[in-house]
């Protein structure tokens, strides 16, 4: 019998990291931009190519994903518990995907150049509507506040079982390598 | 998909006693506090008093009213159409395709300053031209120049301290004198631009106005050198002054109307010009005119050759934002730049969900 597997693939668990940092950093960006005079441009240049760079990457992601064996829940999960935990990875990933295109979205239906950098630039997605970009717009705050939430429950209950219930569930996405039993 | 069998990765350590549970949890919720701060601070949720964009577009609204689906400033305007052609002379001061020898399409507006929709037309308005050159490749250039020579505010903060300060009072109608009085002997370089601005007396029509860029931005050159620039745009047709007899109309719209007729006559013509700054002309400084040099090239001419009701024209649901640059342009250190971006980005999403009400310039004025 093969040892059961402990960690996430060596490729899943640089997505996890890497989109986590980019993530975090965007929603920052992102809350910081819309209140900002002074630095707007320079956030608001990051924060395009950024959201693109995550869609493509979610997209990578989770074709891995269907092609990667995952390792089991730990023991001290319920199964409700686990119920939950699969349904916010499913909020998650949907958001990923979905706010960036919301973005790209919105800036189509405004006419705004999506220029990523330099003389690249993304094409329009949607036809010119200003009563459609103000409707993306907003689905955009509302959803990205959502991810931030929820980025915030599974931050939160990541730490309730690795600090309280101490079951070891942040080794199955540690950077580290841990060792099976 | 997770697999419902179960391993336990390690031994499991003996369960925490009550207390010390408790610790952990208070310090998880300690953990996550600080990172729900940290995010509503970048928010600026803690503080109240700083100027924002949405506090910024409040000012003009509290100034003008909320004049639903219309622009919060240069609220009334026309669109019109018609192309660039570049002579090349552009080619050695930017890398940008606007500049390669030819011609591209562009879209504009021609508006007056204010939030107003329907303001009577007044020679000493602010007249406002916002252009879109769509270049070959997909890229675009949009740039909101104002007649002014020279903007009467160095910062946004100054600026919205003014709108502030010039607010009618609600006994009188009229702004507070001591107020506008306070601000000016705060803010001398408002009084040394208005000085520069009232120096400057405007033309008759919108088809004889020079317009400027205000701002200072950046070009680049093919080798990656970098230039300070201000633009502006030279009427073709004769500059006449404005007259007395010019402004006693009882037509609201007769500088608009003047334009369209003209317009319908013969395309209207301006020569862009770009300054190039000298050592020691300010980039982040709108209130300082750069004194006419020799560093100053004509790039080619803009023709507008046609005009439309805002209800119909492309014009009336673009953002000019000044900030949209094709490789090639770049902004400078002016703090103005990146907040009018800003601001311009706040009317646009506010005005673009609301319901949309007839311009006072109507498709009928257009076709008449």
């Amino acid at each position: 019998m093969a040892i059961p597997q402990t960690q996430f693939t060596v490729l899943m668990r640089i997505l996890h990291w890497l989109m986590a940092a980019m993530v975090l950093a965007m929603l920052g960006i992102g809350v910081a931009m819309v209140a900002s005079l002074g630095d707007y441009h320079r956030l608001v240049s990051i924060h395009r190519p950024l959201g693109i760079a995550i869609l493509i990457l979610v997209v990578i992601r989770f074709v891995n994903r269907q092609f990667s064996t995952l390792p089991p829940f730990p023991a001290t999960m319920s199964s409700q518990e686990r119920l939950v935990a699969h349904a916010s990875e499913i909020l998650l990933y949907t958001l990923l995907f979905v706010l960036p295109l919301i973005g790209w979205g919105m800036l189509s239906a405004a006419r705004f150049p999506i220029v990523l950098c330099g003389t690249l630039h993304l094409p329009p997605i949607l036809p010119h509507s200003v009563m459609l970009y103000a409707f993306l717009r907003k689905t955009h705050t509302i959803l990205a506040y959502l991810l931030f939430l929820a980025f915030i429950a599974h931050f939160g209950a990541v730490l309730f079982h690795t600090l309280v219930v101490r079951d070891g569930l942040i080794k199955r996405m540690a950077p580290w390598r841990v060792q099976a039993r | 998909m997770p697999s419902d069998s179960t391993v336990s990765v390690e031994k499991q350590p003996a369960p925490l006693n009550g207390g010390r549970a408790l610790l952990r949890l208070g310090g998880i919720g300690i953990i996550i506090l600080c990172v729900v701060g940290g995010f509503l601070y970048l928010g600026g949720w803690f503080s109240p008093n700083a100027l924002t964009p949405a506090r910024f577009v409040d000012a003009f609204e509290r100034a003008d009213g909320v004049h639903s689906g219309f622009r919060r400033n240069h609220a009334k305007g026309v669109g019109v159409s018609g192309y660039f052609e570049s002579n090349g002379q552009g080619t050695r001061l930017s890398r940008a395709a606007v500049f390669s020898p030819g011609r591209v399409p562009v879209i504009g507006r021609f508006s007056f300053g204010g939030g107003v929709p329907d303001v009577a037309d007044a020679p000493n308005t602010v007249r406002g031209l916002g252009l879109l050159f769509r270049l070959p490749d997909g890229e675009e250039w949009r740039t909101a120049m104002v007649n002014l020579p020279v903007f009467p505010f160095q910062t946004p903060q100054d600026f919205y301290d003014n709108l502030v300060a010039s607010q009618p009072d609600p006994k009188t109608g009229k702004p507070d004198p001591e107020k506008m009085a306070a601000f000016g002997a705060s803010h001398p370089a408002t009084v040394r631009a208005l000085g520069i601005i009232q120096s400057h007396a405007p033309s008759s029509g919108f088809d004889n106005t020079a317009f400027n860029s205000l701002n200072a931005f950046r070009f680049i050159d093919a080798a990656g050198a970098s230039i300070p620039v201000r633009w502006s745009l030279a009427p073709v047709q004769p500059l006449v002054a404005a007259t007395a007899a010019t402004t006693a109309q009882t037509d609201k719209n007769y500088m608009f109307d003047a334009l369209i007729a003209s317009i319908l006559q013969h395309p209207l013509q301006w020569h862009l010009i770009i300054t190039i700054g000298q050592p020691g002309d300010p980039t982040n400084d709108a209130t300082m005119a750069w004194p006419d040099g020799p560093e100053q090239v004509d790039v080619g001419t803009l023709t507008l050759d046609h005009v439309e009701s805002e209800e119909t024209s492309f014009a009336r649901d673009v953002n000019f934002d000044p900030l949209v640059l094709p490789s090639g342009m770049a902004p400078s250190d002016d703090p103005l730049l990146s907040a009018r971006s800003a601001i311009y980005s706040q009317s646009f999403t506010r005005r673009a969900g609301e319901a949309k009400t007839p311009s006072a310039i109507s498709a009928a004025d257009v076709r008449k």
